[in-house]
């Protein structure tokens, strides 16, 4: 079910089309690896995906997050993951992979039928 | 599924105001025309930088410097966004700056006029960007996810652009009148070619339909163009200056402005390279790229060799 994020390199755009979800993976040899930057906006709220940037590793890539995502203190920690290293569930695959969850409608509170004077609860 | 079993399912997500996100199914005309549209939005951005970086050393003020020094690397971020909001496409970074530098990929044909005088800092404020947040408000409701997070994160720093801009041409148009003439001056040379920024009219248009129908567009070229018209055309009146343009009249039956022809063969001569700039900026961009490979080179090797180290450290 999980695999990694495929990148679709696209090559010449203007002039073909390819059919979209089958790219081939041609490695760029000089350019610094892609790095998923999450942001915790203030103390007590979790860390939010906010974007990407190349880096040539993890130290850089915090700084350069600092500069390209907290111009205006919208932080105050940042983590950084190399992208290749996210994995991720197939979009294809929703309907049968949440279906489990679907039919069991008594795990939330409006499921129960109660009295209205019933107050608190 | 068939292909047009897909492609009908893409576009009831697209009519129902479901985002299309990176690894969702899309149809590939759907992707190119975004990674057109969105790295060249990138490439306005970045190119964007040098008619402003021109006056960075020459602000009249300290303030006006810091100023000027921050809405510019605003710019630089915002390019970054957009650059990684195409790249969740599956083009590369290296590709596009290839493109840009090759003269593929257009940009912005507006950052190919000169900035003369101290007034076209605050003309590009009020009018370039004026236009441009025109242009980005309705593509925060975009339909790809990646590129609509990065407008959202745009719009919200590009506000104070526009609104430096109009603040220091209100300072300049109060004060003397060698002062008052060069804001002037500024709005007579930023007028046409800020409104050629909508693009061609709906008719010559050739990506408007299909984008309005992947709702990549929200409004069509002479809807915002006509808005942008309207704001201004009242706006000026604060400066006590006057916009270019005799034909500009209220239309009451319309409820807008009316205005003159625009100047189309010079907008296509400044997109297919001829204005009075391109080939500077290209070069700028070009020189940038080549003299700072040195240090993209060396930054790698430099991680190379801490991982290294790291590593032996451990043993």
């Amino acid at each position: 079910m999980n695999q990694t994020i495929i990148k679709y390199y696209y090559g010449d755009y203007g002039d073909k089309e390819m059919p979209s979800g089958a790219g081939q993976h041609s490695p760029v040899a000089n350019e610094w690896p892609l790095w998923e930057v999450f942001i915790r906006s203030k103390q007590g709220l979790d860390h939010k995906h906010v974007g990407s940037l190349h880096a040539a590793d993890a130290r850089m890539a915090i700084e350069n997050a600092r500069d390209v995502y907290t111009r205006r203190q919208e932080g105050v920690s940042i983590w950084v993951v190399e992208s290749k290293y996210i994995h991720a569930s197939n979009p294809d695959d929703a309907e049968s992979f949440y279906e489990p969850a679907n039919d069991k409608v008594y795990r939330h509170p409006t499921f129960y039928d109660l009295p209205d004077e019933l107050t608190h609860m | 599924m068939t292909t047009q079993e897909l492609e009908k399912n893409f576009q009831d997500k697209v009519d129902a105001e479901v985002r299309i996100e990176p690894r969702d199914w899309m149809p590939g005309k759907y992707r190119q025309t975004l990674i057109r549209q969105i790295s060249q939005h990138a490439h306005s951005e970045i190119v964007g930088m040098l008619p402003e970086g021109n006056w960075i050393s020459r602000a009249p003020s300290l303030k006006r410097k810091q100023i000027l020094i921050a809405k510019v690397q605003d710019e630089a971020g915002h390019g970054l966004y957009l650059y990684s909001a195409a790249e969740t496409l599956g083009i590369t970074r290296d590709e596009m700056i290839e493109q840009l530098h090759s003269g593929k990929a257009k940009y912005s044909s507006i950052f190919n006029y000169p900035t003369i005088t101290w007034a076209d800092m605050g003309a590009i404020g009020w009018l370039v960007d004026g236009a441009a947040i025109m242009n980005q408000v309705p593509l925060c409701r975009t339909s790809y996810g990646p590129y609509s997070r990065a407008m959202i994160r745009v719009c919200k720093e590009e506000s104070f652009h526009q609104r430096q801009g109009f603040e220091s041409l209100l300072v300049l148009s109060n004060g003397t009148p060698e002062q008052r003439a060069m804001v002037q001056d500024a709005i007579d040379r930023w007028w046409w070619p800020s409104i050629m920024m909508f693009g061609p009219h709906d008719a010559e248009s050739t990506n408007t339909e299909a984008s309005m129908k992947w709702k990549i567009k929200r409004f069509s070229n002479d809807e915002l163009r006509q808005r942008f018209v309207d704001m201004i055309a009242e706006q000026v009146k604060l400066l006590d200056m006057t916009l270019p343009d005799p034909e500009l009249k209220w239309n009451e039956a319309r409820g807008h402005y009316d205005f003159g022809k625009i100047n189309w063969e010079e907008f296509w001569n400044v997109v297919s390279g001829n204005g009075p700039c391109n080939k500077q900026r290209l070069d700028a961009r070009r020189k940038a790229w080549e003299e700072g490979a040195w240090v993209r080179e060396a930054a790698k090797a430099h991680a190379e060799k801490r991982v290294l180290r790291e590593k032996q450290q451990a043993a």
